[in-house]
């Protein structure tokens, strides 16, 4: 669990280490995990790829893919349409299983086969159309699929508690109800539900598919500032994102994919966004001598 | 969890935000819901009101104690029916074999009942019900793993059930029930005494639920109605407890006293409990409200959409079962002269008129009674003008265009259209 893993050495952005959020996370099965402590030393990224494809038929949408997510930072995929950026992140969400490669969690190898396989190890997968109930409130999709029960009923008070616990610590202050319908909400406040809806099983990973594509200035700020805020709980965050500002903005480390293939993936403050463009579109830039795999 | 040791203080502020919600405050929210499109079952009742209003000014005798009792069982089978229709309308999806569903049902318990057979009446009604809730599943299966759209599956299960009902009613054409137990459903009364006793523990019930559910909240801080207005449902839903018994207890009867209230408005009210209960407290009833909102983002989280699917189907069949047994109880027979074409169309336009949205998602249990009672009002307020089956059939489809109107006009209002 992420309260036992020691804090990353070198966190050049968010070096500020909350404790008060890490013991949030203290579970029972933290006894396991500070066994196995021992196995993974820091540099052992949360997730590791190694030489993923994936193929639909004769179609080769991604090849060879070799990707570390670390935990506490903000880990962005980039990419032009068609590169396989969604196909990716479904292969992390066990929405795809993969032709080919080997996934490594925590130090361990693991075979993830469907979205509860995912959500298991901690994988918490925020869509582009956010996969929303409009006729569910915030509390009943923030738990759906999850919910509480004492003997068959539904235990709605613990529920609404924890999610608005939930929505508490991360800032989501600007909902009237929470037992509102989220047919109500504005797109910002959509995209918090369902991020805190991925928050609140104390995911390890939350992935994220294009969460500004249709939000305003002032709600992109907002969720930006909550994907900031993850990262900053120890939470490993990989984001996809069109958007080049909102990449520089938040994300500690960019991965760039090009033609189903990794370009490059390289700290944030070695890269511009010429150079992003250029990989993108090419696959290489000719401001970069050779991509370096990545190594913390 | 540790996020539950949080809790207090988290508590703690919102109860700030919380104790200044006054009556008034949760009434303006409550309407502004309402004015957005979220109109309940404001409307049906609107409806019925006007309705009655309506049949009264034209014949004095439809507000009449022995009137209302007896439109009360005339809508049971509409009404229970309406709540089997209801499941499969939360999916968004339609079951159109419920009516001959319904018929092959008392088919079935008038047959086992017959003395040739011999079955006691229990057994012949479970039977009934079984054989109804293979069916659900049949049906289901074929809509949810084979991926059939429900509209052609029941249609062929409206024609087929049709088909073996005809076949097991035989060149007789009908059944006539002497088991009294079943006849008794629809026909029998409580005792007056009786009626009383179990109206009160039931709102007892009800009152002792709310009541503590709703402090309970409240102490912890958590989205609830201020005390005045829970005090107010309680007091309202004893209010109406004591109207119907008293309404029921009332002589009745023309050549002997007849009075009491009908064992099958108890089993109306038994049937919406349950359902209201599966649909509103459970994680299956929670999972069909959410794959008839986005089934995307139900199976996304997990939820097996077949099962679920399934089941519900399931459940429409069974409870068409149960108006089958109510329909053959009142009638004491069953002929081949039941239409279950009509039924299963008066159980859709029911639960559309009470609130169901046909587009999934949206519905309760209680729209289908409320349907099925505004229905029967205008078949029975229609009868006693002494108009024709026919202009039954009009003002029927009129009441059910001005329904979905008023649906789709509140819709408007509603943020997020869908």
């Amino acid at each position: 669990m992420t309260a036992v893993r020691p804090p990353p050495p070198d966190k050049d952005r968010c070096g500020t280490w909350k404790r008060e959020d890490t013991t949030d996370q203290v579970s029972p099965s933290a006894e396991g995990s500070a066994a196995s402590a021992a196995v993974k030393d820091a540099s052992e990224p949360l997730l590791r790829l190694r030489g993923i494809s994936k193929s639909f038929g004769p179609v080769r949408a991604i090849t060879d893919v070799d990707l570390d997510v670390p935990a506490g930072e903000v880990t962005a995929l980039a990419g032009d349409n068609g590169a396989g950026k969604s196909v990716l992140i479904k292969c992390i969400a066990g929405i795809h299983a993969p032709t080919s490669g080997e996934m490594w969690w925590e130090g361990e190898r693991v075979h993830i086969h469907s979205p509860r396989d995912a959500a298991a190890l901690g994988i918490e997968t925020v869509y582009q159309d956010l996969a929303l109930c409009d006729n569910l409130d915030i509390v009943e999709n923030m738990f759906l699929g999850r919910e509480r029960t004492h003997r068959i009923s539904l235990d709605e008070d613990s529920m609404e508690h924890s999610a608005l616990d939930t929505l508490k610590s991360l800032a989501v202050t600007t909902v009237r109800s929470i037992r509102q319908p989220v047919a109500s909400l504005s797109g910002g406040q959509r995209q918090s539900v369902a991020i805190a809806k991925a928050v609140l099983w104390n995911s390890k990973l939350v992935i994220m598919d294009e969460p500004t594509a249709a939000l305003g200035v002032a709600q992109t700020e907002m969720v930006l500032e909550l994907v900031r805020r993850l990262a900053d709980r120890g939470v490993a965050v990989l984001i996809v994102s069109h958007n080049m500002n909102d990449v520089f903005q938040v994300a500690d480390r960019i991965a760039v994919l090009h033609l189903g293939k990794l370009a490059a993936i390289r700290p944030t403050s070695e890269l511009d966004r010429q150079i992003v463009v250029d990989l993108m579109t090419t696959g290489t830039s000719t401001r970069i001598a050779q991509p370096r795999p990545d190594r913390e | 969890m540790a996020q539950l040791d949080e809790a207090p203080s988290v508590a703690e502020e919102v109860q700030g935000a919380v104790s200044t919600t006054t009556t008034a405050d949760y009434l303006r929210v409550s309407i502004a819901r309402i004015r957005g499109g979220e109109t309940g079952v404001l409307p049906v009742i609107a409806g019925l009101l006007l309705v009655s209003i309506l049949f009264q000014s034209l014949n004095g005798n439809f507000l009449s104690a022995g009137n209302l009792v007896n439109l009360l069982v005339q809508a049971a089978v509409f009404s229970i029916l309406a709540m089997g229709q209801v499941f499969a309308l939360l999916l968004g999806e339609i079951d159109l074999s419920i009516g001959f569903v319904a018929g092959l049902s008392a088919v079935i318990m008038a047959e086992r009942v017959e003395p040739s057979v011999g079955w006691p009446w229990w057994l012949a009604i479970l039977a009934a019900l079984a054989v109804c809730a293979v069916i659900g599943a049949l049906q289901g299966s074929l809509i949810t793993r084979l991926g059939l759209p429900s509209f052609v599956v029941t249609l062929a299960g409206l024609l087929f059930w049709q088909g073996v009902m005809l076949v097991i009613l035989g060149s007789g054409g009908s059944i006539l029930i002497q088991d009294q137990t079943i006849n008794d459903i629809s026909s029998g009364n409580l005792s007056r005494a009786a009626g009383w006793i179990v109206m009160l523990v039931i709102v007892a019930v009800f009152a002792v639920y709310t009541w503590r559910g709703d402090a309970r909240r409240r102490e912890a801080g958590l989205t609830a109605p201020p005390a005045v207005l829970t005090l107010a449902k309680i007091l309202l839903s004893l209010a109406g407890g004591v109207a119907l018994v008293l309404i029921c207890n009332a002589n009745r009867g023309i050549l002997r006293p007849v009075y009491g209230v009908p064992w099958v408005v108890l089993l109306v009210f038994a049937v919406l409990a349950v359902w209201t209960f599966v649909l509103s407290r459970t994680r299956f009833g929670r999972y069909i409200y959410a794959i008839g909102g986005n089934a995307e983002a139900a199976r996304r989280a997990g939820i097996s959409l077949a099962r679920i699917r399934t089941l519900a189907f399931v459940l429409t069949s069974f409870t068409a079962g149960v108006a089958g047994v109510v329909y053959a109880s009142r009638l004491r027979s069953i002929s081949t002269a039941i239409d279950g074409g009509t039924l299963v169309l008066y159980a859709v336009a029911a639960a559309v008129i009470g609130g169901t949205s046909l587009f999934g998602g949206r519905g309760q249990a209680m729209h289908g009674v409320l349907g099925g009672i505004v229905i029967a009002a205008i078949d029975n307020g229609m009868g006693l003008l002494g108009f024709s089956a026919a202009s039954k059939y009009m003002v029927t489809a009129a009441v059910l265009i001005v329904a979905v109107t008023i649906d789709a006009v509140a819709r408007r209002n509603r943020p997020a259209l869908r």
